[in-house]
């Protein structure tokens, strides 16, 4: 039998009432999150038209970027050659088109490569209680290693390749991941749905796949950002000092070594390069600072 | 307090134990053969074992490794295979540039930074503050080399203010000296400047919003030296510590500015170690860089719980 109130009528049920905040029209949703987030929006958009740069290198009026020709050697920026020609008489114009190829693939790859090692690594070092200090220690050491040395290391004993750069740089960045989601892990270890969860039987690799890295993405997220940032300026570094990827595959670090011995007289071919990649930069940033703020608001309002 | 000076010196024997375990296995799997190099073209494959086995070199990973630490704990760090000289001595030799490349960056940056943070702190959202922390991001941004080649091009090139590189010693003449290392030390410090200068803003904006500094305010305590007084003594932990950790950038940095202003430092050596694969040269002045970072780090915590009567461990 169902109750029923005094009166003889059935529940009543909540009316169908506007909702008191209205969902806002779609168009002016985009401008609300492009007026609260600006900085994502700037960030994402420099990124956005590198990366369109660089999968549309071939059709904007780009040359083969290892073609030479040396009778049209070291050619102020005109309207055949916009940025100039280098001393190999290759267009420099072509050869940083397509050197957004090779750092937006450094910056991407390895800031995925970094962020998957170090939540691997972070999340057994953080759940594994006996594994713990002997991970971290290791953690410690590759920390107290300055990344750049590292990657020179590396690349000391393997030749300069972009794999070889990638893997150098990935090395090199994942124990900052492995830090934050072993920090991460052990304050979210001591949560009671951490426990409701042993309880019904969930075993550790569910715990922490199910449970806990979803909890622990945000901040991830964030430093996947910065990671990505760090690895595009470390790829230019190295290649930069000679030691990343090969001449023959243009990257903005290489064309600036190439340019390096002429700068003084003529130093668009090192303008060029750097512009870009200074762009790159910083639209990454933009980006991870945005992508922080709206995450984490509490931090938003200090830093 | 005894017990947490000793704990962190303790501490700090993994983290180099790492690094030099790290350092040696790169020598360990690197490609060609010392021993080869060293007796040269016309050795006998016997005179190769005698020399093989006068360097330890036919031994198994573990004693190899513990003679090589050894070795290095005793400022031997092996002889450079391209020069024949010892490494300790080359390194000794390109101290000076980089040592004072840094520690003048560092002035700047410290001087730069703390009152940016301070102020941008104190005009929280205001234009101040987004001014200051705009070019924050963009000192993140904008690598070393860059800055450097920038620098280099307006003060040194077009107009002629500061010699364009090179590194002369200080016993040739202060200016003779400093004037070489301005731009490269101006050029490392943006990025440092930035890190110091947002960890100085959000440290202060913390100890803004305590009570003390509302009384300050209410008994009326001149704006500035609350700022800097008060609230800026109690925001000095995160600050120097963010000095400490940052100074791994600014090895990572030197690297590069050296390369760029051509300064004959550890950098440069480095550099050019790597370009000849010499390799010991390579090990030397990866490990003499990363115990500095890790001894610049443990001075910074134990001078702080020294001067720091709140900090009881």
């Amino acid at each position: 039998m169902t109750a029923t109130a005094p009166d003889g009528e059935g529940f009543a049920i909540a009316p169908d009432l506007p909702p008191l905040i209205a969902e806002p029209p779609r168009r002016g949703r985009v401008a609300t999150f492009v007026r609260r987030h600006p900085t994502i929006v700037l960030g994402a958009a420099l990124l956005g038209l590198m990366v369109l740069i660089a999968v549309c290198a071939p059709w904007l009026g780009t040359g083969d970027p290892q073609a030479l020709s040396p009778a049209k050697r070291i050619r102020a920026p005109s309207a055949e050659f916009w940025f100039g020609t280098d001393s190999l008489g290759r267009d420099v114009y072509s050869r940083v088109i397509y050197g957004a190829r090779t750092s937006l693939l450094v910056g991407i790859v390895v800031a995925l490569a970094a962020t998957v090692a170090g939540v691997a690594v972070g999340l057994v070092s953080g759940f594994v209680r006996w594994l713990d200090p002997i991970v971290m220690r290791v953690i410690d050491g590759l920390m107290a290693i300055p990344s750049v040395l590292i990657a020179i290391a590396l690349l000391g004993i393997a030749r300069g390749s972009v794999v070889n750069v990638i893997v150098a740089i990935t090395l090199a960045e994942f124990p900052r991941v492995a830090r934050l989601v072993r920090g991460v892990v052990l304050s979210l270890r001591e949560q009671p749905y951490v426990d409701a969860a042993l309880a019904c039987g969930s075993g550790g690799g569910r715990i922490m796949l199910r449970h806990i890295l979803p909890n622990a993405l945000d901040p991830i997220i964030v430093q996947a950002t910065y990671i990505g940032a760090s690895a595009v300026i470390a790829e230019a570094v190295l290649s930069f000092i000679g030691v990343g990827t090969p001449p023959t595959v243009p990257s903005w670090g290489n064309i600036m070594a190439e340019g390096r011995a002429l700068w003084q007289v003529k130093p668009y071919i090192v303008f060029f390069p750097a512009v870009f990649l200074c762009i790159t930069v910083l639209g990454v940033n933009l980006l991870g600072d945005g992508l922080r703020d709206m995450l984490d608001p509490r931090v938003a309002k200090r830093a | 307090m005894t017990g947490y000076i000793l704990r962190r010196l303790l501490m700090t024997v993994p983290v180099m134990a790492v690094v030099a375990l790290f350092v040696f296995s790169l020598l360990y799997v690197a490609p060609g053969d010392p021993a080869a190099i060293i007796a040269g073209e016309q050795a006998t494959p016997a005179e190769m074992q005698r020399i093989r086995a006068s360097l330890g070199l036919d031994q198994p990973f573990v004693p190899r490794f513990a003679r090589w630490a050894w070795n290095a704990v005793q400022g031997d760090l092996g002889v450079s295979v391209f020069s024949a000289t010892p490494v300790s001595e080359m390194i000794v030799q390109r101290i000076p540039p980089t040592l004072s490349l840094m520690v003048l960056t560092l002035l700047i940056s410290i001087v730069v930074a703390v009152p940016v943070g301070v102020v941008a702190a104190a005009n929280q959202g205001g234009w101040i503050d987004r001014l200051f922390m705009s070019a924050a991001v963009l000192g993140f941004s904008l690598p070393v080399f860059v800055v450097g080649y920038l620098l280099a091009y307006l003060f040194a090139l077009q107009l002629g203010w500061l010699p364009v590189q090179g590194y002369r010693p200080p016993s040739g003449g202060v200016w003779e000296y400093l004037s070489r290392l301005i731009l490269p030390a101006l050029a490392l410090s943006g990025g440092y400047i930035a890190l110091i200068a947002r960890i100085a803003r959000s440290a202060m904006l913390e100890v803004l919003s305590q009570d003390y500094i509302r009384t300050a305010r209410a008994k009326g305590v001149a704006r500035q030296v609350i700022l800097f007084v008060h609230a800026l003594r109690n925001a000095t932990l995160p600050i120097v510590s963010i000095i400490g950790i940052g100074v791994a950038t600014l090895i990572s940095g030197a690297v590069v500015t050296e390369t760029v202003f051509g300064i004959p430092g550890l950098g440069r050596l480095v550099v050019d170690a790597l370009l000849r694969r010499d390799y010991p040269v390579i090990q030397g002045v990866v490990l003499v860089f990363s115990f500095t970072y890790v001894l610049v780090n443990l001075a910074i915590d134990l001078a702080y719980t020294l001067l720091d009567p709140r900090i009881r461990y």
